[in-house]
């Protein structure tokens, strides 16, 4: 891949009481999708928030499309708006319509007008299936329906990285599907994106490589057939062990 | 059915023995007659309702300015980081002094200490300052109704609106402070019941609003009467939002409930 890297993370440390990121390294390149596998506590989402800004870092660097995000005087806000993120708990607006959820940043931000954030949010709502759920409040949507929805509000910002940050952990399990198939759509798509997730079998499915991580280090770094079927370090072995185990691969 | 006839004579009961606690009570036919005159009740009518019409100005005006000013304060207190400390410590500061002063005291003080500095472009008026005092005391209040509002919405709508390129005001704005206004509603209401009768205070300042005009009343009947026209009107103006917020407060928890249930 010759184009320039989408994301490059270097030496990302982060400590809240305690060391919860210590010396990250990862690069994405366009239209890659890298999966974050690990145990709850091994530092997954505080990496995605780190690179979403919505954490600061103590040291090392992210590089977002070639802009240092942690430089002086760098306009966050600018920053965010080309990076979408989707929570665990989907997070949508309860006060506002599907519409006005997926519409409301294009128009305060990118200043469209309501017709034109309308008409590309329909586009975006019909093409994940929403469309007829437009005007309905959040709290009248199912778990999966209300992800769709956060999914598709981000989107509609033209984001050129997505964050997945165990989208479909909140979800009872036979809505995790919808979700899930709306990210290989993503994928297929060419979405850069970066998902932590428990879902393995998904995570082998879709992703270009996989992280492995534990106690806030990357310990293994693969294409996901060769983590999956044949893992280096014994840690790794371990957890899939577990994960196996537990019937979830 | 049956609780309804048993609602009903429980309450005939007890209305009877009240009627006649009182009206055998020694001194009743005196208390008749200073407080509940038929004739001057009519003759009170005639002035009384007219001089309500200020409370309602000055309960109106004063709403409009506390609902911006408090939510101003609200939002200075909230601010994050130590650059604010400043804005928060005066927010946190007004609060707890407006809170702490007795309304009467702060009319007063307002009321006859600000016009006689003779400042020249300062407004002199017994109303302007009366009207002043009650939106500095109950902003004090209604800003910890906001803020206890804006601390309701969850840190997790702050993040999603931050992460999708959404300034931190615009954020507040569309975001944090429609919720958190909704949420407050039935609690703001109550506080305005209570600014409704304390629009009464700004007759010490000379005013002739109902309770003013109730006094003069009084004064030349010798007869207690008009104070019950003017407690009555009072009553009417306020039972009407009593049960309006009864009813937000119980539609809210309809809501809740009929979602919990499809849940």
């Amino acid at each position: 891949m010759s184009a320039a890297p989408v994301l490059q993370i270097e030496g990302l440390h982060k400590s809240f009481a305690h060391e919860v990121l210590k010396g990250i390294d990862l690069v994405l390149q366009p239209h890659e999708v890298v999966c974050l596998i690990g145990a709850s506590g091994s530092g997954k989402s505080t990496l995605l928030r780190c690179v979403n800004l919505l954490e600061y870092i103590d040291s090392g660097r992210v590089v977002f499309l070639g802009q240092d995000m942690n430089s002086p005087g760098i306009d966050v806000d600018a920053v965010r708006r080309r990076m979408g993120i989707v929570f665990q708990a989907f997070n949508l607006f309860p006060h506002m319509t599907v519409l006005r959820n997926v519409t409301l940043a294009p128009r305060k931000i990118l200043g469209l007008g309501r017709d034109e954030a309308e008409t590309q949010a329909i586009t975006l709502l019909e093409r994940f299936g929403l469309a007829d759920k437009r005007d309905e409040y959040p709290d009248r949507l199912s778990g999966g329906q209300q992800q769709r929805v956060a999914i598709v509000r981000a989107l509609a910002m033209r984001p050129e990285l997505m964050l997945l940050d165990e989208v479909t952990s909140a979800l009872d399990p036979e809505l995790v599907a919808e979700v899930l198939d709306v990210i290989r759509e993503l994928a297929t798509s060419g979405m850069t994106m970066l998902i932590a997730t428990h879902e393995m079998s998904f995570a082998r499915d879709i992703a270009n490589r996989v992280c492995f991580l534990e106690e806030g280090v990357i310990l293994e770094e693969a294409p996901p057939d060769e983590i999956f079927s044949s893992p280096r370090n014994p840690r790794t072995q371990q957890f899939l062990q577990r994960i196996i185990a537990a019937g979830r691969l | 059915m049956r609780s309804t006839l048993i609602a009903l004579a429980s309450t005939v009961v007890f209305a009877v023995v009240v009627v006649l606690v009182v009206s055998t009570s020694p001194g009743w036919p005196e208390v008749r007659q200073q407080f509940f005159n038929g004739e001057i009740f009519r003759d009170a009518l005639h002035t009384i309702p007219s001089a309500f019409v200020l409370n309602i100005k000055i309960f109106l005006i004063a709403e409009a300015i506390i609902l911006v000013f408090a939510l101003l304060i609200a939002v200075l207190r909230s601010l994050p980081g130590p650059v604010f400390f400043p804005l928060r410590a005066l927010a946190i500061g007004y609060t707890d002094l407006f809170r702490g002063i007795p309304t009467i005291l702060v009319i007063y003080l307002l009321g006859f200490g600000v016009p006689a500095l003779q400042l020249s472009g300062v407004p002199r008026g017994e109303l302007f300052w009366g009207v002043a005092a009650l939106v500095l005391v109950y902003s004090a209040y209604v800003a910890e109704v906001y803020r206890a509002g804006i601390e309701s919405v969850h840190p997790s709508q702050e993040a999603a609106a931050r992460s999708l390129g959404l300034s931190r005001t615009k954020t507040l704005r569309y975001v944090v402070l429609p919720q958190a206004v909704r949420r407050v509603i039935p609690p703001l209401l109550n506080d305005f019941i209570g600014l409704q009768k304390d629009t009464a205070l700004v007759a010490l300042l000379g005013p002739v609003e109902a309770f003013r005009q109730s006094q003069i009343e009084v004064a030349s009947s010798f007869n207690y009467t008009p104070y019950l026209v003017t407690a009555i009107l009072f009553v009417l103006l306020t039972i009407p939002l009593a049960r309006f917020t009864d009813w937000l407060v119980l539609r809210d928890r309809r809501r809740q409930l009929a979602l919990g249930a499809a849940r």
